[in-house]
């Protein structure tokens, strides 16, 4: 089981603002080895602000980030992604012009070589598609498959912590349920902590161990996946009555 | 449905066409062609005068190339537009094919090119001109084709390679292999330190400053009269040796120490090999560079600069070495340039060469490294057939200078590329790793993607 006393990533009181508008106010979050995290929450309500704010990209002007007993708040960005966060920004941006295969071999430019067979076949397992498309170039690939390539080019670097923002976006239903469940695979093969951001709250919320609800940039509920899938609140607002 | 039917009735509106192109190009060559000023001795001033059979010609040339174009190349409605694009994509995998042999053999007949009988020294020098713009197009296309970033003033550091050779050798009798490196080091230099205050630019921004740095250098050069010489530039720049032996008359010259007659020849292709040898380093270091991880980033920051930093990669180091080395070898081209000439000046380094070098960038289709050699044979080359066209003075009258047009075929090859080729003139681009067996991407499918 997780260890609950020392999370993997700790974020404690984080607050980013966009020239002078903040989008975060006091953000606290744990995430433990092994588990996977959601954070729902509608446009704009500030969750891919906070994602940006664990990489570096927006940085957290206060409040500390703490990964892997290490303060990250301060580091460049390529720093803290090379101590073993690896990212699926929102909206894949996969390099449209370069094969499968190269975008792969982006996702592990900073991994030792000698993985990187091992890692390739991993990948290529989890998404056979890849392995056929691999010579494509992959701005020709479906939204699906692009999506895939987006998660196996961060799984390339072997992180520790993988952070998705919105992987279901622009995705067909059923595309996006192959997704979870490559997601539930790996988290309970390999034990790959996962942080996921989504809109798409109900198939989030089942997929993870416990989840965070943010409105305009503060946490307004947490606990675990079910307890929030069953909460009148998130149902009347995110999940609009029904299952998706 | 025969012949007959298809043309006749669509000739009346062909005829419309081309008499609204020719209406419009009156209207656009009236200025050009039509009116002329000259200057008369007294204090009148300028005159105008007409030039009415002029302009008749031009507008008759207008109206007979667009009857051309409507009769025999224009898209008809009953042509087989996805046949043509199956034929385009297995041309041009075809062709990748071919270009695999096309390097090699354009290499060798470089080398052997001197040795050709019709090689006079007019030929070598054109040679000459031709490899330096290879290699000054190879060294920008790490900038613009690999990394996305923009140059428009990649002369600068053609410029400070020149200049650093030129005083390096006039104070401190430094030779051309001691300079080299160091006219590199010094242009690598500046590219980093224009690299610094533009990392956050990109697109038209990046562009417009970096066409200014380009003027800066050039203004510095002329103003800075102590050191640079100004305007009048810097001329006695000793020209290189053969491992110490000069090309000259003396006994311990190049043609005396081997036995040989004294030619002035020997020294042009001195310089020609120099100058391919140069080429062709540029060439290997270049291509081995877009196989590294180096390179891959380059092309990932060209790509998506955000999915960049995500992926761990250190985005202002790579622009900046994609800055230093492209200006790396700007330098090397621009230490060639002075050693050759023996004489540097501002004027060498105008915004016309930025422009010329991106030209061949551009039309080579931005990251093909075959595609600069050839794009850099028709612009230079086609200038220099300009010159030849004296017989154009017949038409035109005694004061026509056909090498005038330059600019009109930098335009007329922009035009044509955006009609036949608009990824430039080789647009497949090999995936610089292979799993198994190689495959290129067809011109048809970068379409498809973004960017």
């Amino acid at each position: 089981m997780a260890n609950m006393s020392n999370p993997l990533l700790a974020v404690r009181g984080v607050e980013t603002f966009y020239g002078r508008n903040q989008a975060l106010f006091g953000i606290d979050i744990d995430i433990h080895q092994g588990e996977i995290v959601t954070m729902i929450g509608a446009n704009g309500a500030g969750k891919s602000t906070l994602m940006m704010a664990i990489c570096g990209v927006n940085r957290a002007v206060r409040g500390s980030v703490t990964f892997d007993g290490k303060a990250i708040h301060e580091m460049p960005t390529h720093e803290i992604i090379r101590l073993g966060i690896s990212q699926s920004p929102e909206g894949r941006r996969i390099f449209p012009r370069m094969t499968v295969y190269e975008n792969l071999q982006m996702g592990a430019v900073n991994s030792d070589p000698k993985y990187f067979a091992e890692d390739l076949a991993r990948i290529y397992a989890l998404f056979p598609i890849l392995e056929k498309r691999h010579v494509q170039r992959a701005g020709t690939l479906s939204g699906g498959e692009q999506q895939m390539l987006a998660i196996g080019r961060a799984l390339m670097a072997r992180p520790k912590l993988l952070l998705l923002d919105e992987p279901s976006l622009g995705l067909a239903p059923l595309v996006a349920k192959q997704i979870f469940d490559t997601l539930r695979e790996l988290n309970k093969t390999e034990g790959l902590t996962v942080f996921l951001v989504e809109q798409n709250a109900y198939h989030a919320l089942r997929l993870a161990s416990r989840g965070y609800v943010m409105v305009n940039g503060r946490i307004t509920l947490s606990g675990t996946g079910a307890e929030l899938l069953n909460h009148p609140e998130v149902g009347a607002a995110y999940l609009g009555g029904g299952s998706h | 449905m025969s012949l007959h039917d298809q043309t006749s009735p669509s000739l009346l509106p062909m005829i419309k066409r081309s008499v609204i192109a020719t209406i419009i190009a009156f209207f656009l060559f009236l200025p050009t062609l039509g009116l002329k000023t000259t200057a008369s001795g007294g204090v009148d001033g300028l005159f105008l005068t007409y030039r009415w059979l002029l302009l008749g010609i031009g507008c008759g040339f207008i109206f007979v190339i667009r009857m051309a174009y409507e009769l025999f190349w224009a898209p008809k409605d009953g042509d087989q537009k996805p046949a043509k694009t199956q034929s385009a994509l297995a041309k041009t995998l075809g062709s990748a094919k071919i270009a695999k042999s096309v390097g090699p053999l354009l290499l060798a007949f470089a080398i052997v090119f001197p040795f050709l009988p019709f090689s006079d020294r007019y030929i070598l020098d054109l040679g000459i001109l031709i490899i330096t713009y290879v290699m000054l197009g190879w060294g920008l296309q790490i900038v613009v084709g690999l990394a996305g970033l923009l140059d428009l003033g990649y002369v600068a550091f053609y410029a400070v390679g020149a200049y650093s050779y030129a005083l390096l050798s006039i104070h401190f009798g430094f030779g051309f292999w001691m300079c080299l490196p160091l006219a590199g080091l010094l242009a690598a230099t500046w590219g980093i330190v224009l690299g610094f205050p533009v990392l956050r630019l990109r697109g038209d921004y990046l562009a417009i400053v970096t066409l200014a740095f380009g003027e800066i250098i050039r203004v510095i050069l002329l103003n800075w009269r102590g050191f640079t010489g100004g305007s009048n530039g810097l001329s006695s720049i000793p020209r290189p040796s053969f491992f110490g032996l000069p090309f000259n008359q003396e006994p311990g010259g190049f043609a005396a120490t081997f036995g040989l007659e004294y030619s002035s020849m020997q020294r042009i292709v001195f310089l020609y090999f120099l100058i391919l040898a140069l080429a062709v380093f540029t060439f290997f270091v270049t291509a081995r560079l877009r196989r590294l991880p180096i390179g891959r980033a380059w092309e990932a920051l060209r790509e998506d600069e955000i999915a960049c930093r995500s992926l761990g990669i250190n985005t202002v180091n790579t622009k900046l070495s994609a800055f230093a080395i492209g200006a790396m070898f700007g330098g090397f081209a621009g230490s060639f340039f002075a050693a050759k000439q023996a004489f540097v000046s501002p004027e060498s380094f105008n915004f016309m060469e930025s422009a010329t070098i991106l030209a061949i960038v551009v039309l080579g289709g931005m990251s093909s490294q075959l595609g600069v050699v050839f794009s850099a044979i028709a612009m230079v080359g086609g200038v220099e057939l300009l010159r030849q066209l004296q017989f154009l003075k017949v038409i035109f009258g005694n004061d026509f200078d056909p090498s005038q047009l330059r600019l009109l075929l930098f335009g007329l090859a922009m035009v044509l590329m955006m009609l036949w080729r608009p990824r430039g003139l080789v647009s497949t681009r090999m995936p610089t790793v292979f799993l198994k067996d190689k495959k290129t991407v067809s011109a048809a499918m970068i379409s498809q993607g973004r960017g």
